[in-house]
């Protein structure tokens, strides 16, 4: 960035430093980037701060980038309006290029987004056979329990979004050739977000050395399957899936691996997160996770399916899915690189410069959310809807143009989740409820293990 | 009430026609939608308002006038 660049940011504030970037508990590859080394091991805590000391509209320091990072009803709905052209998406997520390999596309247009969602696989009529897909997935694994035993959120979601997602987005037969190995590769790759790729994301680093060599197993996987196929020979149209299309298209294994890992990559961590903390929350909230049971065994008394319900109004059980998204948004920023000089709220942000959102500050002003600390299912009753009320700040799944094209899908998955879980067993926290926290040392954040509960099979059921 | 849809926010996913179908058609060359009556009858207001809080876009909304 030239010196007339910084020069126009100057009117923008820039946040406190409270980690020294020369310190020596700072690794060497990342001294003297400014706020990365902070952002690696508390993003949370720099994120906060910037709006607490610089309002809607501050900044911070990212190795050679300043990042603006914008809060707030006004500058949100700016961020949020913008037109690809001008704020770039997949330039500013440069740790996901080594995860889904050169040539795969990172995120499609928004016209391209919505040509898919015609075509495809998230398409309204396409769900109730999606809901389909994800009871059998969810009674699937459930199936080896016991009468009462523990699990480890962190592990049973992972695998269990493996399956519903790649069997709803690549197909069946793919999904069928799968097992816990690729869950256990495809998280390690997840883990392989360290905030060091803003200085080089092939960095020799533990991490990702463990990334790479975790999609390497990955495509070796998918090219056994690959081989199967093609000794099996052609099979009927309707017996086809995404991965029989892509092999007459003569693609590589490692090609054909990375559209997987990128089509699969938003629809995973997000709702794996998302299942995990919505339990967690209801521990802590017994009150709560009574009149969610309460709703779901008088809806399915008269013996409806889960598949056709999940699709349809679960007051309660989705209120308190969007309070545990308000609190715990998967993403906790979305970072977009300027291409040309950038109009907000009266200021020039110049191209070059990086410009943010963050779920998780904007979906706890205070403002918007009163308590917004508190976790509070009646948000999202009439009249208060705070959802639809603060379009702009309540921003779990993001906002506008790219606001997050599986959300439907997604509460759909949720719903069929609790409702085959809460219905055949009751859950208790196997440690202490404080002990429940996110990992926010990598880009995608999940939770620290162990995040252990104990499940029990209710009587008659 | 007055029923507005904000087409550059719409990404074409047409589940508020199954609420209201008299209320929310679909443009098939634009793929967004398209606002059938902009003022439907009060009694209309439950299927609308199960629209607007379903969209997966957030592009819909009702005014009271």
């Amino acid at each position: 960035m030239t010196a007339a660049e910084s020069h126009r940011l100057a009117a923008i504030p820039e946040v406190s430093t409270v980690l020294d970037d020369q310190s020596p508990e700072v690794p060497e590859i990342i001294r003297g980037t400014g706020h990365l080394p902070e952002m690696r091991v508390d993003p949370i805590g720099l994120f906060h701060r910037v709006r607490a000391e610089c309002g809607d509209v501050g900044r911070f320091r990212l190795a050679d980038k300043d990042v603006v990072l914008v809060s707030g009803a006004g500058a949100n709905e700016v961020f949020f309006r913008a037109p690809d052209e001008q704020l770039d998406q997949a330039a500013a997520y440069p740790f996901m290029t080594p995860i889904f390999g050169k040539g795969v596309v990172f995120d499609a247009s928004p016209e391209e987004r919505q040509q898919m969602l015609k075509n495809q696989a998230l398409r309204g009529d396409m769900m109730r056979g999606h809901a389909r897909t994800i009871e059998a997935e969810i009674r699937r694994m459930v199936a080896g329990w016991g009468d009462e035993g523990e699990i480890d959120l962190l592990d049973f979601f992972a695998e269990l979004t493996i399956y519903t997602t790649s069997a709803c987005l690549i197909g069946k037969p793919f999904r069928d050739e799968l097992d816990a190995s690729f869950a256990q590769h495809y998280h390690e790759l997840e883990r392989g977000t360290d905030a060091i790729a803003y200085v080089d994301p092939y960095a020799d680093i533990d991490s990702f050395r463990m990334r790479d060599a975790a999609r390497g197993k990955l495509v070796a996987l998918v090219q056994g399957i690959i081989e199967r196929r093609k000794e099996r020979g052609k099979v009927p149209r309707e017996e086809r899936d995404l991965l029989d299309v892509l092999i007459s298209l003569d693609m590589s294994a490692d090609h054909i691996t990375g559209i997987f890992i990128s089509m699969m990559f938003a629809g995973h961590h997000t709702s794996s997160g998302t299942a995990s903390w919505a339990m967690i929350e209801l521990l802590r909230h017994p009150d709560v996770l009574a009149e969610v049971v309460a709703e779901l065994d008088a809806l399915y008394a008269d013996g409806t399916e889960v598949s056709f319900q999940a699709l349809r109004s679960i007051p309660v059980l989705e209120s308190a899915l969007k309070e545990t998204l308000r609190l715990h948004p998967p993403l906790v920023i979305l970072m977009r690189l300027v291409r040309e000089d950038f109009e907000l709220l009266g200021r020039t942000i110049p191209a070059g410069t990086m410009l943010a959102a963050s779920p998780r500050v904007s979906n706890r002003i205070e403002e918007d959310f009163p308590k917004a600390a508190d976790f509070d299912p009646g948000r999202y009753i009439d009249p208060r809807q705070e959802d639809l009320q603060n379009r702009w700040t309540w921003i779990p799944f993001g906002a506008g143009r790219h606001r997050c094209v599986g959300n439907a899908f997604a509460m759909m998955q949720m719903k069929a989740i609790f409702s085959v879980v809460l219905r055949d067993f009751t859950f208790e926290a196997a440690q202490s409820l404080d002990s429940y926290q996110d990992d926010f040392t990598k880009m995608v954040i999940q939770l620290k293990q162990p995040c252990r509960v104990k499940y029990r099979r209710r009587a008659g059921r | 009430m007055r029923v507005v849809a904000d087409t550059t926010l719409c990404q074409g996913h047409q589940l508020c026609q199954g609420e209201a179908p008299d209320v929310f058609g679909f443009d098939e060359d634009k793929d967004v939608v398209v606002v059938l009556d902009e003022r439907p009858d009060e009694s209309r207001r439950k299927d609308v308002a199960t629209a607007v809080k379903y969209c997966p876009a957030f592009a819909l909304s009702i005014e009271d006038e």
